[in-house]
C-alpha cells in the first residue's frame, strides 16, 4: 500500500500545491528523501513561475499527477552534503532548474544532454527512479542529486537570476546550437514574455541586432527604451511584416498560443532559421514552399543539459543578464497566476520562499 | 511590337510546346540567342522529365506563360563554344540542369549557391535578362553560360545521367548541407519515385542504412533488391512505424502530395531532421511537441548550385551511380506525362531527343 505524501520519505517538507486541475495552490506537508551520499539538501530561497508551471497544474497536457507542487526555477543554500559531494558545500547559493535526473548511460547522457534523455526525471510531477514522485520548488526544501545542481553565480542577485534556470536556458540553448550568435547577425524574438525577454537581453550580450515581434505595441517603448532590443515589430501590421521580410537571420519564437508560422518564414532571409521553444498544445499549420524555396528550417528545443545551463548562468553573470522579476509571496500565488493567464507580469513572478515559509 | 518565338533570337530552334493548361505538347518552331563569348551551345541528345515538368505544363503553380518547353535535365554534346570558354571544348558531353542565369554578385552566388539567388534564370518558363522567356530541353538545341554547364564524367551513360541534373541535385545538396552523408548513419527516403530512388542510391554509396518509407508496399521487393535499400517501411501501417520510432538521424522526404508529418517527425532520433524536397501545394500539419522535446528540425531545400551540382555527377561518375529509367521517343511524351501523373514509371522517363525529335514534325505542328 502506498504511503502518503507526508509519510513516504523521512524529511518533512512544506510547500504549496495544486490538487486538482482547477489549478488552484494551496499549503501541503509532504517529505523529501534523505540526503544521501551523492545528493545535495537545499534550503529554498526564490522560486520563479514558469508558464509550464501553469500548465501543468491546469493539466493542459493531461499528464498532470495530482498533487502537483510546481516550480523548476529554484535557488536556495546548501544545508547538507553527501558524502560523496565535492563540488558543493553547506552555505553555497546554488539552482536547479527544469530536470533532476537521467539515466546517465544513454548516447544522449553522455553528451551532457540529460534534457533528450527518455528517462529524465523532472523536477515535479515525474515519477522518480524510486517511484515516488517529484515535487518542485513552491516548497521550503529540495534534496537534489549533485549532479543536477547548479552553483551559483557570486554576482548574480538570487531572485532575479531565478528565472533563468528554465527561460535563461531555454533561449541559451538553441542560441548555442543552432548557432545564433554570431555578432552583426538579425535575430527576431517573437513574444514578449518571460522567455522573450530574456532571448532579447542574451541576443544583445552576444552581439545581435534584435528586432521584437509581438502583437501588442504597448510593448514597443519598454522594449527598445529598457530591454535595449534594437526594433519592434507588430505582427498583425502587414505593411509592416512586408517591409521587414527576409531581414532576420534567426528568429526565436516563444509564443505558446497558436499563431501563424508563415509569416515568421517570411521574415528570414535564405537559410534562415526559425526556432520554437513555446508549445502551442496543437499542431500549426506550416507551408512547405518558402522552407524549400528558401532553403530555410524550423526546428525546436526544449530547455537544456546541465553543463550548459551552467555555462549559461556564468554567461549571464559575465554579462549582467537577469531577468525583469516581481517578487511575490507564496499566498499571492493564485493571483499571480490568473495574472499569468492574462500575460500581465513583465516579465516573470518569482515567489519569494524565504521570506513566505516560517 | 514583341517578336514571336521563332524570331525573338537568331538561331533557329525546334521542340515541343504545351499551348495552354491542357499540358498537351506539340511540335513548336522557336530560337535560341546567338553565341556570347561565355556561352556554350550543345545538341541535345537526351532530356529527363521531372515532375516539375508536369506540373509546370498544367499551370499548378499559376506562374506558367504559355508557350512553354518544359525540360531541365538536359545532356548532349557540345557543337560550339565562345570564345571565352575555358570549361569544355567540341565534341565534350555536357548537361543542364534547373538553372541558366543568376545576378553573380548577390551573397548567395558569391558562395556557390546560384539556385538561391534571388534574381536566379531557370531553364524554363522564367524570364531571362534580356526579358525573352527560357525554353527548355525538350528541344534540339541548347545554349547556356559555361557557368551552367555541367561537364558529364566519361563513364556516365548520357540518357541514365541525364535525372541526375535535377532529381540528383535535389538530394545530393541537403544530404551535404545538412550533414546526412556519414558513413554508419540512418536515413530515411520518403517516396520511391525519380527524387526518392536517386536518394537511395547517393545514401548506400555514402556508407549510410537507408529505409525507404513508402505507400505502396509492391515497391519493397525493388528497393531491397534493385536499389539496396536496408529496410522498407510502409507508411501506412502502425506497426511498421511504431517499430522504427526514433531510429533515424535524418530523412529525406520527396514527397509533393499533402501528407502527415507527424510519423515521420517521430521516426527521428533525437536532433534528428526532417529534410523536404518535394513541395506540397496545401500547407501541413506541423506538430510542435515533438520537434521541441527531441530538438528536431524541418527543412527545405531547393535543387543546388553549380559548383555542387558538378560535385554530385563527379560524385556519381566516382560511384557509377545513374537513374533507372525508361527511354521513350519524343511523340510518347503525352503518354508518359499521363503515366507520370500516376507515378507510373521506375522511376524517370528520359526522352530520347538526339534520334527521335525530328524537324519533319515542324510543318504540321506549326500553329
Amino acid at each position: 500500500m502506498s504511503k502518503s505524501p507526508e509519510d513516504e520519505h523521512p524529511l518533512r517538507a512544506l510547500g504549496w500545491a495544486a490538487k486538482d486541475n482547477s489549478g488552484v495552490l494551496s499549503p501541503f506537508n509532504f517529505s523529501r528523501r534523505d540526503i544521501g551520499a551523492d545528493d545535495v539538501g537545499i534550503k529554498i530561497l526564490y522560486c520563479g513561475v514558469c508558464h509550464s508551471d501553469l500548465h501543468s497544474i491546469k493539466n493542459d497536457w493531461g499528464d498532470a499527477l495530482y498533487p502537483i507542487v510546481p516550480g523548476h526555477e529554484i535557488v536556495g543554500k546548501v544545508t547538507k552534503v553527501g558524502t560523496n559531494v565535492e563540488k558543493f558545500k553547506v552555505g553555497d547559493h546554488v539552482g536547479v532548474g527544469v530536470i533532476v535526473g537521467s539515466c546517465g548511460n544513454c548516447e544522449t547522457c553522455k553528451q551532457d544532454l540529460e534534457n533528450y534523455c527518455p528517462q529524465k526525471i523532472l523536477t515535479y510531477n515525474t515519477v522518480d527512479h524510486d517511484v515516488t514522485k517529484t515535487y518542485g520548488g513552491y516548497s521550503d526544501t529540495v534534496v537534489v542529486n549533485k549532479n543536477f545542481v547548479l552553483r551559483f553565480p557570486d554576482n548574480m542577485p538570487l531572485d532575479a537570476g531565478a528565472p533563468l534556470l528554465c527561460a535563461g536556458i531555454t533561449v541559451y540553448s538553441p542560441m548555442k546550437y543552432y548557432g545564433m550568435t554570431e555578432p552583426g547577425k538579425h535575430l527576431g524574438v517573437v513574444g514578449l514574455g518571460g522567455l522573450g525577454h530574456v532571448a532579447v537581453k542574451l541576443g544583445k550580450a552576444f552581439g545581435l541586432k534584435v528586432t521584437v515581434i509581438s502583437t501588442s505595441l504597448s510593448k514597443e517603448k519598454e522594449a527598445v527604451e529598457r530591454l535595449g532590443a534594437d526594433s519592434f515589430l507588430v505582427s498583425r501590421d502587414p505593411e509592416k511584416m512586408k517591409a521587414a521580410m527576409g531581414t532576420m537571420d534567426y528568429i526565436i519564437d516563444t509564443v505558446s498560443a497558436v499563431h501563424l508560422l508563415g509569416p515568421l518564414l517570411g521574415l528570414l532571409k535564405m537559410h534562415g532559421k526559425l526556432i520554437t521553444v513555446g508549445l502551442p498544445n496543437v499542431p500549426l499549420e506550416l507551408s512547405i514552399f518558402p522552407l524549400v524555396m528558401g532553403r530555410k528550417l524550423i526546428g525546436g528545443s526544449a530547455f537544456g543539459g546541465i553543463k550548459e545551463t551552467q555555462e549559461m548562468l556564468d554567461f549571464c553573470a559575465k554579462h549582467n543578464v537577469t531577468a525583469d522579476i516581481e517578487l511575490i509571496k507564496m499566498e499571492d500565488i493564485n493571483t499571480a497566476m490568473e495574472r499569468l493567464v492574462k500575460a500581465d507580469v513583465r516579465y516573470r513572478f518569482v515567489i519569494d520562499i524565504g521570506n513566505s515559509f516560517a | 511590337m514583341s517578336k514571336s518565338a521563332e524570331e525573338e533570337h537568331r538561331r533557329k530552334a525546334f521542340g515541343w510546346a504545351a499551348r495552354d493548361s491542357t499540358g498537351v505538347l506539340s511540335p513548336f518552331n522557336f530560337s535560341r540567342r546567338a553565341m556570347e563569348d561565355g556561352d556554350v551551345l550543345f545538341k541535345v541528345l537526351y532530356c529527363g522529365i521531372c515532375h516539375t515538368d508536369l506540373h509546370s505544363l498544367k499551370n499548378e503553380w499559376g506562374n506558367t506563360v504559355y508557350p512553354i518547353v518544359p525540360g531541365h535535365e538536359i545532356v548532349g554534346i557540345v557543337t560550339e563554344v565562345g570564345q571565352k570558354v575555358e570549361k569544355v571544348k567540341v565534341g565534350d558531353k555536357v548537361g543542364v540542369g534547373c538553372l541558366v542565369g543568376a545576378c553573380h554578385s548577390c551573397d548567395n552566388c558569391t558562395n556557390d549557391l546560384e539556385n538561391y539567388c534571388p534574381k536566379t534564370v531557370f531553364t524554363y518558363n522564367a524570364k531571362n535578362y534580356d526579358g525573352t522567356v527560357t525554353y527548355g530541353g525538350y528541344s534540339d538545341i541548347m545554349v547556356a553560360n559555361e557557368r551552367y554547364i555541367v561537364r558529364i564524367p566519361e563513364n556516365i551513360p548520357l540518357d541514365g545521367g541525364a535525372p541526375l541534373l535535377c532529381a540528383g541535385i535535389t538530394v545530393y545538396s541537403p544530404m551535404k548541407y545538412f550533414d546526412l552523408n556519414k558513413p554508419g548513419m540512418h536515413l530515411g527516403v520518403v517516396g520511391l519515385g525519380g527524387l526518392g530512388h536517386v536518394a537511395v542510391k547517393f545514401a548506400k554509396a555514402y556508407g549510410l542504412k537507408v529505409t525507404v518509407i513508402s505507400t505502396s508496399p509492391n515497391k519493397e521487393k525493388e528497393a531491397i533488391e534493385h536499389l539496396g535499400a536496408d529496410s522498407f517501411i510502409v507508411s501506412r501501417d502502425q506497426a511498421q512505424i511504431k517499430a522504427a520510432l526514433g531510429t533515424m538521424d535524418g530523412i529525406i522526404d520527396t514527397v509533393s502530395a499533402v501528407h502527415p508529418i507527424l510519423p515521420l517527425i517521430g521516426l527521428l532520433k533525437s536532433h534528428g531532421k526532417l529534410i523536404m524536397v518535394g513541395a506540397p501545394d496545401r500547407p501541413l500539419e506541423l506538430p510542435v511537441f515533438p520537434l521541441l522535446m527531441g530538438r528536431k528540425i524541418v527543412a527545405g531545400s531547393c535543387i543546388g548550385g553549380m559548383k555542387e551540382t558538378q560535385e554530385m555527377i563527379d560524385f556519381a561518375g566516382k560511384h557509377g551511380i545513374t537513374a533507372d529509367i525508361e527511354v521513350i521517343s519524343m511523340d510518347y511524351v503525352n503518354t508518359a506525362l499521363d503515366r507520370l501523373a500516376k507515378a507510373d514509371v521506375r522511376y524517370r522517363f528520359v526522352i530520347d531527343v538526339g534520334n527521335t525529335l525530328t524537324n519533319a514534325e515542324s510543318v504540321t505542328g506549326r500553329l
